[in-house]
């Protein structure tokens, strides 16, 4: 049962680095979008500044949401995914191994070139190690609901459109809490509260989407 | 066990297109006779009889519409939860079509809450929005309609369709009260809830009793729209079954 799960996540790991453009990618989009706030706004350290949190956290929404395409597409098109539903090993096990080799490609390179971008948006040193914090819990949970919304539009030609409107706003709650957070320790509060709600969302996600991420699959698959 | 045996057949009975299709024509015109008699006279004692507020004047008798309808658009997406996981569980095809059909009809509540707290915001707030904890709740949960019906539309097979829309609404009811709480931790501004304190409601009775009136009304019309739709529905989707022809050839 692990090993199949370790193998998924390998196979998923060593598709990416041979197909590096698949991270590459959504990083550009990400740093993209960021570098065009200051173009937009005009470079006002203070305005930049206050808002740099919102900036960072909608970008990397929605960089995760169009990363989220490569999750299963592959595979559902050349049929790997009809095979393992058909592995005595449950599809909702199996399918945490694709989240997590997911967030491995996608979230993780994101957190990592966060920092620099964070300077880009003259954000004190102090509130960025908080967001690389919220960024740590929050994207996995983006990618473990992102995974049940392209799971249940897998199959469709356009599903793109119809992907953002399905789980953008059951992001919300990541967002609300990670913007707080920031906002809390720029003020000099304690963000105490916020970080244990997200955690708490990020074990419910754990929890719960496998189940409905291989349910939707199974719709897919139909 | 009488009872229970009784409920289960009433259950199976139900879940049969052609008898739904027959007892729901019955029912229909009672129910939406005792919704139109409900409305007159909750419209009536609402903006006639009852005592203008000492705080926000005749402005707050918008209430009468904008909090059933507020009430109705959550009620509306837990029967869509609801009756989604029955389609998910037991394949039963009605489930799936009343599932889908309170979609439309929940977004249309959600969307006169929104339209009447702006309108009521106006003269309270002076202004038409605010970012207030449930306007945006509410907000969000139209956007969960429309995610609902664009993922019904864009599956081509109906029954495919229904049980995507099924995982998601369920999802969907996971996570309204995630989002209910983040966005009234988030800010809030909407004045505390008046009526469900039931030890001692804030509010006088002579507004309670109309809003309450209201409140089932709009409930009735709910189910009234909810039975036309799937009539509706069960006749487009059955229409080669003989019960429609039959149907059709008696009228």
């Amino acid at each position: 049962m692990f090993n199949a799960w370790l193998q998924i996540f390998q196979r998923d790991l060593l598709i990416a680095f041979r197909r590096r453009s698949e991270i590459i990618h959504p990083l550009i989009f990400f740093v993209m979008v960021i570098s065009f706030f200051p173009l937009a706004i005009g470079d006002d350290k203070v305005l930049l500044q206050k808002i740099a949190p919102a900036i960072l956290w909608v970008t990397a929404l929605l960089a995760t949401m169009l990363s989220l395409d490569n999750l299963f597409r592959s595979d559902f098109e050349d049929g790997s995914l009809e095979q393992m539903t058909l592995l005595k090993t449950p599809l909702s096990f199996l399918v945490t191994a694709k989240v997590a080799a997911h967030w491995f490609i996608t979230g993780l390179p994101l957190i990592l070139i966060t920092p620099l971008l964070a300077v880009l948006l003259y954000l004190p040193s102090e509130s960025i190690s908080m967001l690389l914090l919220t960024l740590l819990l929050g994207t996995p949970t983006l990618s473990l609901i992102g995974a049940v919304g392209i799971a249940l539009t897998v199959g469709l030609r356009q599903g793109g459109v119809i992907l953002s409107l399905l789980i953008l706003p059951l992001y919300i709650p990541v967002l609300i809490f990670a913007t707080l957070a920031m906002q809390n320790v720029e003020q000099g509060f304690s963000a105490e509260a916020q970080i244990a709600m997200m955690m708490a969302i990020l074990v419910l996600a754990i929890t719960l989407s496998p189940f409905a991420i291989a349910a939707a699959l199974k719709v897919s698959l139909n | 066990m009488d009872i229970f045996a009784s409920i289960s057949r009433l259950y199976h009975q139900l879940a049969s297109p052609p008898y739904f299709y027959r007892i729901s024509g019955l029912w229909l015109p009672y129910i939406m006779g005792i919704f139109v008699v409900l409305l007159i006279y909750g419209l009536y004692s609402g903006l006639i009889l009852a005592p203008t507020d000492y705080e926000q004047g005749e402005a707050y008798r918008i209430i009468f519409v904008h909090v059933p309808a507020a009430w109705m658009s959550m009620f509306v997406y837990m029967v869509m939860a609801v009756t989604g996981a029955i389609a998910l569980i037991w394949r039963l095809k009605l489930a799936e079509i009343v599932m889908i059909s309170c979609a439309p009809i929940g977004a249309s509540f959600t969307f006169l809450a929104l339209v009447t707290g702006s309108i009521w915001g106006k003269p309270m707030w002076n202004t038409w929005w605010v970012w207030d904890a449930r306007l945006t709740s509410e907000l969000l949960l139209l956007f969960l309609y429309f995610g609902v019906m664009a993922l019904y539309n864009a599956i081509e097979d109906r029954r495919t369709a229904a049980r995507a829309v099924a995982i998601l609404a369920i999802v969907g009811v996971v996570n309204i009260p995630i989002i209910h709480y983040s966005v009234e931790w988030w800010n809030t501004l909407h004045q505390g809830p008046t009526v469900t304190k039931f030890d001692k409601p804030s509010i006088h009775l002579s507004m309670l009793i109309p809003l309450l009136v209201m409140a089932v009304a709009f409930k009735l019309f709910f189910i009234g729209s909810l039975f036309m739709r799937v009539r509706n529905e069960l006749l487009a989707r059955e229409q080669k079954s003989k019960w429609v022809t039959a149907l059709l050839e008696s009228k």
